[in-house]
């Protein structure tokens, strides 16, 4: 234990427009141990997104930092509005976004070829990755022809060729279908743990998150605090986020979240308009 | 009304559909036809028995003579040349200045507010009022008529350029800056290829505009071409002459048109 691979201290962002100052994330800390998944929950709109891009580096924080540990020295993550200062981490949006006008194969490199990284070997270990996750023989197709959870495993691995050390996973699975969600969510879980990723998924799904987490961090309302740590610790007989979903402690741990969300919700609805 | 089938195996739904669909094409071409049938006949009809003046108003024959005697002293060659040549060098121009132009309002946001005033004066304001000017400036010759064809669809391009750039989903853009890409990676990879129908569409309205500037142009500053020929026609009373330039006129549009249309069915088929 601690041997924190991201560090945030004291993270602060508020968005501004010409009618005032929308304060979004308040005073956030919190560590990231190294191979851990961690989910993020909260209220919708409450800045988890936000919260994603600052730590990528898509936006800059107003105050605090941000610090990656994976060479001896500490290394500040991104500053930058243009990103791929910190090449280490990978970025999964909500939805695929594959491009129509690029079968799978061409959707996958796209990473590798902004980075000018197509060598021979990154693409060989392309071809292995979709022949591991069945996408090989849609390799040449459309997006279009695929279903969903086959588009966002496709995004998958196009953000992991670039081999990044953490993943920053935006609710990657609230666009499918409950039955596809299932399947695709303990896909993905299994491969970012086969691979020893780190990972930070932002969900507001709340069995989602129990089921894949070793950590679950609940965000306050607008602007965003955290607000409780719960470490999951799940007895299991094997470790798929289907089987978590009958563990023991499960339905404790749901209710235990399901209170200070929905302690959360309420707050905000009391809140009188300004 | 109620068919029946005459053939002895009844059709099946799809066939049925599918023999419905080849009629109503069949109606279509047929009814488009018989129109232009019509037309030619009634004109060609009417001009004979005398019921108006084929001086004024030509006739069938008399435009298939005057486009036979353009052919045989080869005017028609030099004249429609010298148009479809200028057009085309009209609409290439307008679709180079219109990307480039629309390329750097998208990189630079600041760039892209201060001029959108201009812009938008500029494309509203009528071309070809602008023609006189460009005699004096540039003289009678093909310099000013390309630069009247392009004067007429620039500002129009740009904006529709600039528009459908922006248009582009913002979280494809996003897409590229998580994969690690600067802005130049969003251009190349996500807003051209996925501009590729707005680009095409442009050029459709282009092509026309094109050919409007042109003709203006030529009306004003032409010793040859299809304007040119429609102008000195109107003044010796050479209505035969007119009447098949703005014939000839119509067929190089419709072939123009066609072309940027293969393209787009070109580009459907392969995505």
């Amino acid at each position: 234990m601690n041997n924190p691979i991201l560090e945030i201290k004291d993270i602060c962002y508020s968005y501004h427009t010409l009618k005032g100052e929308t304060p979004a994330l308040s005073h956030i800390s919190f560590q990231v141990e190294k191979g851990e998944f961690l989910a993020i929950a909260g209220p919708s709109g409450c800045g988890k997104s936000t919260l994603l891009s600052v730590i990528f580096g898509l936006l800059v924080p107003e105050s605090g930092e941000i610090l990656f540990h994976v060479t001896p020295k500490e290394m500040p993550a991104s500053r930058h509005q243009t990103a791929g200062i910190c090449p280490k981490m990978g970025y999964m949006l909500q939805h695929d976004h594959l491009f129509e006008w690029r079968t799978i194969y061409q959707n996958v490199i796209l990473g590798l070829e902004i980075n000018h990284q197509l060598t021979p070997d990154k693409i060989d270990r392309v071809t292995e990755m979709l022949k591991d996750y069945d996408l090989y023989k849609f390799k040449d197709k459309k997006p279009s022809e695929l279903s969903g959870g086959m588009k966002q495993r496709a995004a998958l691995i196009r953000t992991l060729v670039l081999d990044p050390e953490i993943l920053l996973l935006d609710e990657p699975f609230s666009a499918l279908d409950y039955q596809t969600r299932l399947s695709v969510s303990s896909d993905i879980c299994n491969i970012i743990r086969s691979t020893g990723k780190t990972a930070i998924l932002i969900t507001h799904d709340l069995s989602e998150a129990i089921s894949l987490a070793d950590r679950i961090l609940v965000m306050s309302k607008r602007p965003a605090t955290i607000k409780c740590d719960f470490p999951i610790h799940l007895t299991l007989s094997d470790d798929s986020p289907l089987a978590s979903r009958n563990a023991p402690e499960y339905q404790g741990y749901f209710n235990k979240l399901w209170k200070e969300i929905s302690d959360e919700n309420y707050v905000q609805n009391t809140t009188p308009l300004k | 009304m109620r068919t029946t089938s005459k053939t002895p195996r009844p059709l099946s739904n799809q066939e049925k559909y599918e023999h419905f669909h080849r009629k109503q094409h069949r109606i279509i071409t047929l009814a488009r036809l018989f129109i232009l049938g019509f037309f030619l006949a009634a004109w060609e009809f009417s001009a004979c028995r005398g019921y108006i003046d084929s001086f004024f108003f030509s006739s069938p024959s008399k435009v298939t003579l005057c486009f036979i005697d353009m052919v045989k002293d080869l005017t028609f060659f030099s004249n429609t040349g010298v148009t479809l040549l200028e057009t085309i060098i009209s609409f290439m121009l307008v679709f180079l200045i219109g990307m480039i132009s629309a390329t750097i309002l998208w990189y630079s946001r600041r760039c892209s507010e201060i001029l959108e005033p201009y812009l938008v004066v500029l494309n509203s304001l009528p071309k070809s009022a602008l023609a006189p000017l460009f005699i004096v400036w540039l003289g009678t010759g093909i310099n000013t008529i390309i630069v009247a064809g392009i004067s007429v669809a620039i500002f129009g391009s740009i904006i529709n350029l600039y528009t459908g750039f922006k248009q582009v989903d913002e979280e494809k853009i996003k897409l590229i800056y998580t994969l690690g890409g600067k802005k130049r990676d969003a251009f190349l990879k996500v807003i051209l290829p996925g501009s590729i129908p707005t680009i095409l569409s442009n050029m459709k309205v282009n092509i026309g505009l094109a050919l409007v500037g042109v003709i203006i142009g030529e009306f004003l500053a032409a010793r040859r071409g299809l304007g040119y020929l429609i102008i000195y026609g109107s003044q010796v009373f050479q209505l035969n002459l007119v009447i098949t330039s703005i014939i000839i006129l119509c067929l190089i549009a419709m072939g123009l048109y066609q072309i940027i249309q293969g393209l787009e069915h070109y580009y459907k088929k392969k995505v």
